[in-house]
């Protein structure tokens, strides 16, 4: 069953701006209003004074906020903030309250002073924790960059730290996209007749957005809300962690170890982050010299006998291809996370997109065919990265995991699985009796899934070469026959083929009237497509909805899904990937398109219009 | 000890495809000789290698091995040993597969002192696609990719090593099977990344490229032996001997110059500073004899015993047993 979600703070975005009364939070939080207004968004706002006037500098009665909504539908400033800016540990106390479960919280961490905490009556070194806090906490250093902004500035230490609030100002105008020429605009008219103060905070400004640019920041506005509230024990996640998670599961579940051979890059990085954690539970997460180690160094470890994944992002997919279409022919299994954002090249780093699909699909070399899942969700991430290994160990395979940016930082209430709600994954040891009987060859394989054996190394009896030249079906040896290497293309396309045997069927949520309309989707999308759907049912507009987690195979139903409705629409975040292979794959279906490419989620409203003028004609 | 394991042991039953008078096939003795002497049991031994006419190598041997990809054979050797540390790892790879393709994999796992072997059968030469220039040929070396000479410096591959933090690296000539034998065995008992660099005979492309140092009438002049705790002596009656002068290493004859035995100095390839090691390994068969055997042999932490031991005490502090418990050590709530 899929899961019931829907994607909600989707045109709206809330944040609050908190630190002592003499941070200048009023100021920032009315430029960004006005620079939000000014961009055509609706905006609402909440300052925050401090109850005391005079309260000492740091302490809790001295902090003052400033809330503010901004986007569409905004009619009050938001119960909760997406994100918070702490200035202080004071403010971070007094507002905490305030932010939102998997919320940002953005600290000047160089006020998380030993001093500060105890003017805020924090009792120990670990504010975050003794606040209990259940949101990613972003440190900057605030002060100190600001200060290392304005050291030629001429500028006394007082004023060089009235400017720290344009720092946070300008990282927050990066997170949201604001243009920096509208704020200076504000900033002439408020300082114009100060050219040194309008200087200073101009080049703080900047400094904080380019910081915002060089550590690839990002906050993910979107929250994706389960409805379904099955009782039991819940934690927060984001998308990455449920895959790092869900490969931990993979390893307790077939009794492989876990190793991950990974290089950092954005939005993937998080997934070497966690593992790298997990060291308490045996993890090897292995920070390689390049992205080509990382999945070589994988490919070794799968070798050896563990469970052997990498993560990264596009531009790491391109450099793994060679080495992913070695797997493909020694027939290993590999998991390979790609974390899509917005491409090609370094593209949108911190953006998400639905690119790659076609990449995963078809990268490689010569006929190298592997299975392909998407999680639809930040949790489903779990479920889909557990499938990926099982289907990899299960049938010696690459599987590569796409998710993409928004599902990745995206979070979500998840239920924590009992230990028996996943299945044991098996994997095909060869047979001891096989070994004993000798004659034993690395490509025999099960007739009924065309799997080969894992032979372990160190395992007496069953020493055997495997490599990336074309092998003899039979013997193993190295062959270039014609008629085999044939033979062994159509068998790994085969052996990829019969995993559809081994999948859940393609489910169709249905609108609950009957229609001919059917809308398709892959992945991430999944929270808007859903809601969009049910947005276009309710009003009078029925629309079935099957969006894919298998994609390479395709479940086995998926022709006959296509063949009941007329207008088949395929929604995704790229020029039409799913729709051309879905088409090559059904030629006789007749598929149209919903496509977006501005690295960012659809919307539930444009999707839903689309349909409409679709179905209009 | 009892010998139990024997070469035969150690070959596959594939025929070997090298071209005939190739150097790869005298160290392939050298290696299943060394391999018994080890005595690590073909089933606990994995070969590895990229592409080239080295590479092949693990199709003849009877242990578990895996030919991949072209230059990227350390970084699944790194992978091998650290999913089961258990194995012995052998590295098979040239002067192009590991040294230009394959550079970076090659420095960064010397550095990470990864516990695997490397062989680096330097020929000068790209052999599998027909003669071109790899990253060890001489400043003007003439080939099918440089028809008038080539306008780079090579790569010295001790100095690689050395400039990656190596703390193995040992030479040997192909003909020289007793010398090649000597560093492969002390290279399997090293713990932590080990280079061997072996002067390769390519007939086919580059015949006799090592021959101005490694042919029989100038070998005894044009390299010397080094051997730990013995003199470091040369010439067909270890007339010559290597002796310091100032910062620097000069070859001397005894008997001339004032010069004695006292003079000559003694190899230690234990002692951890690198600083004669380098010198040593940097002789080039010129002024002085290029050197042979075990050059630098010192023991520091492995990268994957660093790895398991951090595993062991994380494990020990936190106690979970399961991702479960790890997640329930968090923050969570409860849905009734
Ligand atoms: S081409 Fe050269 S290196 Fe390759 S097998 Fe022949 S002789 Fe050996």
């Amino acid at each position: 069953m899929l899961p019931d979600t829907s994607v909600k703070t989707l045109d709206k975005v809330v944040v609050r701006f908190s630190g002592d009364s003499g941070d200048g939070m009023q100021l920032v939080g009315n430029i960004f209003t006005n620079v939000s207004a000014g961009l055509g968004n609706e905006v609402s706002t909440f300052p925050d004074y401090p109850a005391e006037i005079r309260a000492p500098q740091g302490s809790l009665g001295g902090v003052s906020g400033f809330q503010v909504s901004v986007g569409r539908g905004v009619h009050t400033p938001g119960d909760r903030a997406d994100v918070l800016v702490a200035m202080n540990p004071a403010a971070l106390k007094q507002n905490v309250r305030h932010l939102k479960d998997g919320g940002v919280a953005i600290v000047d961490v160089d006020s998380m002073t030993e001093s500060d905490l105890r003017k805020a009556l924090f009792t120990t070194d670990d504010p975050y924790k003794e606040l209990g806090l259940r949101a990613q906490v972003v440190e900057v250093p605030i002060t100190s960059m600001t200060r290392a902004t304005l050291a030629d500035s001429g500028l006394d230490a007082k004023a060089i730290n009235k400017c720290r609030n344009f720092f946070a100002l300008g990282l927050i105008c990066w997170l949201f996209d604001r243009p920096m020429d509208a704020v200076e605009r504000f900033l002439k008219k408020k300082f114009g007749k100060k050219p040194a103060i309008f200087d200073a905070n101009m080049k703080v400004l900047t400094a904080g957005y380019n910081y915002g640019h060089n550590i690839h920041a990002s906050v993910s506005t979107y929250r994706v809300e389960s409805n379904d509230a099955t009782p039991g024990v819940y934690t927060d996640i984001n998308g990455n962690t449920a895959t790092a998670w869900g490969l931990i599961m993979a390893s307790e579940k077939s009794g492989r170890p876990l190793f991950l051979g990974s290089y950092p890059i954005t939005p993937a990085t998080d997934i070497l982050h966690e593992l790298a954690k997990r060291k308490d539970l045996g993890v090897k997460a292995v920070q390689m010299e390049d992205e080509i180690a990382g999945v070589c160094s994988a490919i070794g470890a799968s070798f050896a006998g563990n469970l052997a994944v990498t993560s990264t992002s596009g531009p790491g997919l391109a450099l793994k291809s060679e080495a992913i279409g070695l797997a493909v022919m020694a027939e290993l299994p590999l998991v390979v996370i790609d974390v899509q954002r917005g491409g090609p090249s370094t593209g949108l780093p911190t953006k998400t997109e639905q690119t790659d699909l076609l990449h995963a699909l078809y990268g490689r070399n010569g006929e190298s065919p592997l299975a392909v899942v998407a999680p639809l969700s930040p949790t489903d991430c779990f479920d889909m990265a557990f499938e990926a290994c099982r289907i990899a160990i299960e049938h010696m395979t690459p599987v590569i995991l796409l998710t993409d940016a928004f599902i990745a930082n995206g979070s979500s209430a998840w239920r924590i699985p009992e230990d028996n709600e996943y299945p044991a994954i098996r994997p095909p040891y060869l047979p001891q009796e096989r070994i004993d009987a000798g004659g034993w060859r690395p490509y025999d394989r099960n007739e009924e899934n065309l799997v080969r054996y894992w032979a372990l190394p160190g395992t007496e009896g069953a020493a055997h070469r495997i490599g990336g030249l074309e092998k003899d079906c039979v013997t193993g040896a190295i062959s270039t026959d014609p008629v085999n290497h044939e033979k062994m293309v159509m068998t790994r396309r085969e052996k990829i083929e019969r995993i559809a045997d081994d999948i859940l069927a393609q489910e169709v949520i249905e609108a609950g009237v009957p229609t001919d309309t059917l809308l398709v989707g892959w992945g991430g999308t999944y929270g808007h497509l859903r809601t969009a759907a049910a947005e276009l049912t309710a009003q009078g507009i029925p629309v079935d909805l099957a969006q894919l987690r298998y994609i390479s195979p395709l479940p086995s139903n998926m022709g006959e899904i296509l063949s009941r409705y007329k207008r088949v629409i395929v929604a995704e975040l790229n020029t039409g990937m799913l729709a051309s292979y879905l088409q090559s794959r059904f030629p006789s279906a007749h598929i149209e398109r919903i496509n977006k490419v501005q690295g960012q989620p659809f919307l539930v409203e444009e999707v839903a219009e689309a349909v409409k003028s679709l179905l209009k004609d | 000890m009892e010998q139990t394991t024997f070469p035969a042991q150690y070959k596959s039953d594939q025929p070997v495809r090298w071209c005939p008078g190739c150097g790869d096939h005298a160290i392939l003795n050298s290696l299943h000789k060394a391999m018994a002497t080890l005595g690590v049991a073909p089933h606990q031994t994995a070969v590895i290698s990229g592409i080239g006419c080295s590479s092949r190598l693990p199709y003849y041997m009877n242990t578990y091995g895996f030919h991949t990809i072209h230059g990227r054979g350390a970084a699944v050797a790194t992978g091998v040993k650290l999913a089961n540390p258990e194995l012995t790892v052998w590295q098979i790879s040239g002067d192009g597969d590991g040294l230009a393709i394959g550079g970076n994999h090659f420095i960064h796992a010397v550095r990470r002192n990864i516990d695997i072997n490397i062989l680096l059968l330097n020929n000068k030469i790209y052999g599998l696609t027909k003669g071109q220039y790899s990253p060890t040929s001489a400043r003007g070396f003439v080939s099918k990719s440089s028809p008038y000479g080539t306008v780079e410096d090579p790569f010295i591959p001790a100095e690689l090593v050395f400039g990656a933090r190596g703390n193995f690296f040992a030479r040997s000539i192909d003909v020289e099977l007793a010398v090649t034998q000597e560093c492969l065995v002390a290279a399997g008992s090293h713990k932590g990344t080990a280079v061997t660099e072996i002067l390769q005979n390519c007939v086919i492309y580059n015949n006799g490229i090592h021959s101005p140092i490694t042919d029989r009438q100038y070998r005894p002049d044009r390299t010397i032996h080094l051997v730990d705790g013995e003199k470091m002596l040369f010439g067909k009656d270890k007339e010559k001997g290597i002796v310091q002068d100032g910062f620097y290493l000069k070859a001397v004859t005894l008997g001339e110059d004032g010069y004695t035995i006292d003079d000559v100095l003694v190899h230690d390839s234990h002692t951890p500073s690198n600083f004669l090691h380098q010198q040593l390994a940097m002789m080039d068969g010129t002024d002085l004899p290029l050197a042979i055997g075990v050059i630098r042999d010192v023991t520091t932490p492995t990268y994957n015993d660093a790895l398991e031991e951090q595993i062991r005490e994380v494990r020990a502090a936190k106690g979970f047993d399961s991702l479960r418990s790890m997640i329930l050590a968090g923050d969570t709530w409860t849905v009734k």
